[in-house]
């Protein structure tokens, strides 16, 4: 067992992914009857690298797009437009083929540990699966990586003959992070992958990943509502709201002072262990999310933010450096 | 304490369910009171019986595999175990309410707003719809839903998350119910919405003085909220405290292993790993010979094969550990 603080953030000129205003917009409603259909822009204008090694936390609302972003930076669904480019590589124009064969290096770990795994195939089945289609070796070959893979994530490897209903849900989770890792990825989408769990099994979830990670040199991107797992898991985070990053920092720099109200509001409406803290008026964010179909004009946090002044009704603030970290708000809480 | 008068006190309450493979104690001895305007905490991991506490109390354990077994239910004095169905529904919605986690499934979709809110006023005041509809307004008022008249002709699928579990608060207060059982009400929403649904429990508490209990896996919610707070694991009660001392001394092993193991937003990281308690809960048809907790406790000693029993280790604090036993004995010492 390691007990060792955070390594140092990975340098920032190494990048596995990075995204160019990337956008997901989707049509809802119209075809006939004189109603014209509406958009919905789930993702909007994302703009976003990686580090090599580095776990950087997504977080928002439901409805924000996050999940969506998620799918999006592993062509699971096709961007509406933007750039999305794997370590040299343009993900955006490369065909069903050179898809499949990058997906090796690409993978998801979904939240479902229920939904996500096939009732009627054996463990085995369901590890050797991404492993047969990627051409990995001989039937025995293939064998061995499935006992391999179920030992790394912390199950014994007799566990291979046995049915998804026969796990527990941090059991069925371990199941869908070895198939994840079968084929020894690069770059990790985490979706709300612990979110399902009880908090003692959260926990050691939490720690397979970060072991797995120093063991394999993995790159999460980790997609949350849970900003106590963000303290305790990322390295930076970015904050979503509305289709749009509005902040980015690392986790140190975000906590210690957000810079977006959202952020600032987010980050104070999460309930905390310890009664002694009880009473302190905390800012509480007021209304409702505004519709996605339906921005408003301006920031589109304009009607919820209590610092708001004309010019946030008017002019949309573009997500800008702020001594290496971004926000994009006409009035940072920083002054 | 002869002035002590709770709205609610459970006893030695036993729930059953009958299987394939015999029968399956799912609460174990559950005892417990709710004071008067206090809101008092259950909380737990999956199968530890908290929701089967819940719906022990209202009667809505599902049957034929499913009954309340033993022990009795005080509801401001009047035993509720022994009714049958007809004399718990003259009692369901009136005296005892519950709102659920999912405030989607639980309201009927192709009913509007107002008359799902205000149907135990329907069944147990025998209003006529125009009474309802006003007090349904005055409801919608109180939990605080904008726009409240426009609400009351909506659908449930044309009100976000947060204003569907408002409507369900409403309704489970139409009647100025003695106690209300909230099941993990926040679970399903947002951070920000939850945070605004918290603060208005809190606040019809301490207004009109709701005797409220609270269940829940989430120990923040657990901090914010409770006066008394229960612990439960597999099936059973482990600690009992006030909020404070449970957070200050948590003393059986679980907790303090539960209360290690929660992330939290407030304090930088300090080792790589977290504190985890390993292993999972134990089947309720498997459970060990003695203490529940004892294949997962990095205290268990041999005595942890016997049972062990709710330990007094402060005022109004008991833990249901072997490390405790003989404080018991030696606190009617002190105090003689």
């Amino acid at each position: 067992m390691k007990d060792t603080i955070p390594a140092d953030m990975p340098p920032a000129e190494d990048i596995v992914l990075s995204t160019q205003n990337l956008t997901k917009h989707y049509r809802v409603g119209g075809g006939g009857f004189g109603k014209s259909a509406r958009v919905v822009r789930a993702v909007d204008g994302v703009t976003l690298d990686i580090r090599a090694r580095e776990t950087f936390a997504l977080v928002g609302e439901s409805g924000c797009g996050k999940t969506t972003l998620g799918r999006i930076m592993l062509r699971l669904q096709e961007p509406s437009s933007g750039t999305i480019n794997y370590r040299g590589t343009e993900l955006t124009t490369q065909g069903e083929a050179e898809m499949r064969a990058l997906r090796k290096k690409l993978q998801i770990v979904f939240q479902d540990p229920y939904a996500s795994l096939n009732p009627r195939m054996r463990v085995e089945e369901i590890l050797a699966e991404p492993l047969r289609s990627h051409g990995f070796g001989t039937a025995a070959d293939i064998r061995d990586r499935c006992a391999e893979l179920l030992e790394m994530v912390g199950l014994r490897k007799q566990y291979l003959r046995n049915y998804p209903h026969q796990f527990s849900g941090g059991q069925r989770q371990r199941i869908g992070i070895a198939r994840a890792l079968a084929n020894k990825p690069d770059f990790v989408v985490c979706d709300e992958s612990v979110s399902a769990l009880d908090v003692s099994i959260q926990a050691q979830v939490l720690n397979l990943l970060m072991d797995l990670q120093d063991q394999l040199q993995l790159t999460y991107f980790f997609i949350t509502h849970d900003l106590a797992v963000v303290r305790q898991f990322a390295t930076r985070v970015g904050v979503m709201f509305l289709g749009r990053l509005v902040e980015v920092a690392t986790t140190e720099d975000l906590f210690a002072q957000p810079l977006h109200p959202y952020s600032m509001l987010l980050m104070s409406a999460v309930p905390r262990p310890d009664p002694r803290l009880r009473g302190q008026e905390r800012p509480m964010m007021q209304g409702e999310i505004p519709s996605p179909m339906n921005l408003p004009s301006g920031c589109r946090f304009h009607t919820r933010c209590p610092f708001a002044r004309d010019i946030c009704r008017i002019e949309d603030p573009a997500l800008q450096d702020r001594g290496g970290r971004a926000v994009a708000c006409h009035f940072p809480l920083d002054g | 304490m002869a002035d002590y008068d709770p709205i609610l006190s459970v006893r030695n309450l036993r729930t059953e369910f009958s299987g394939g493979r015999g029968d399956v104690r799912v609460l174990d001895d559950v005892s417990f009171d709710v004071g008067r305007g206090k809101i008092i905490g259950l909380v737990g991991e999956s199968g530890s019986g908290k929701s089967m506490t819940a719906l022990s109390l209202m009667g809505l354990v599902p049957k034929p595999q499913g009954r309340v077994n033993a022990g009795s239910i005080l509801l401001d004095g009047t035993e509720i175990s022994k009714l049958d169905a007809a004399g718990m529904r003259r009692i369901r919605g009136r005296d005892i309410a519950m709102v659920f986690q999912e405030p989607m499934t639980s309201l009927n979709p192709v009913r509007r707003v107002w008359e799902q809110v205000g149907e135990p006023l329907a069944i147990h005041k025998g209003l006529g719809r125009s009474a309802i509809r006003k007090r349904v307004l005055e409801m919608f008022e109180m939990v605080g839903i904008p726009e409240p008249q426009t609400r009351l002709d909506a659908y449930p699928h044309q009100l976000s998350g947060g204003l569907r579990q408002r409507a369900m608060i409403a309704m489970g207060l139409i009647c100025e119910p003695k106690l209300l059982i909230a099941d993990e009400p926040t679970t399903a929403l947002d951070v920000t919405t939850q945070a605004q649904i918290l603060r208005l429990m809190r606040d019809l508490r301490d207004r009109v003085g709701t005797s409220i209990i609270l269940i829940t896996h989430d120990l923040g919610i657990i901090a914010e909220m409770c006066d008394e707070v229960n612990v439960m694991y597999a099936g059973q009660m482990v600690e009992q405290a006030n909020v404070f001392d449970l957070f200050e001394n948590p003393s059986h092993p679980y907790t303090r292993g539960l209360l290690a193991s929660i992330p939290r937003a407030t304090e930088a990281r300090v080792a790589r790993r977290m504190p985890s308690i390993p292993g999972m809960v134990p089947n309720l048809a498997k459970l060990p010979p003695g203490c529940r907790f004892a294949p997962r406790c990095r205290d268990a000693m041999p005595t942890c094969q016997r049972p062990p029993d709710l330990e007094t280790v402060g005022t109004g604090h008991v833990a249901r550990c072997w490390l405790h036993a003989g404080q018991t004995a030696l606190q009617s010492e002190a105090t003689r």
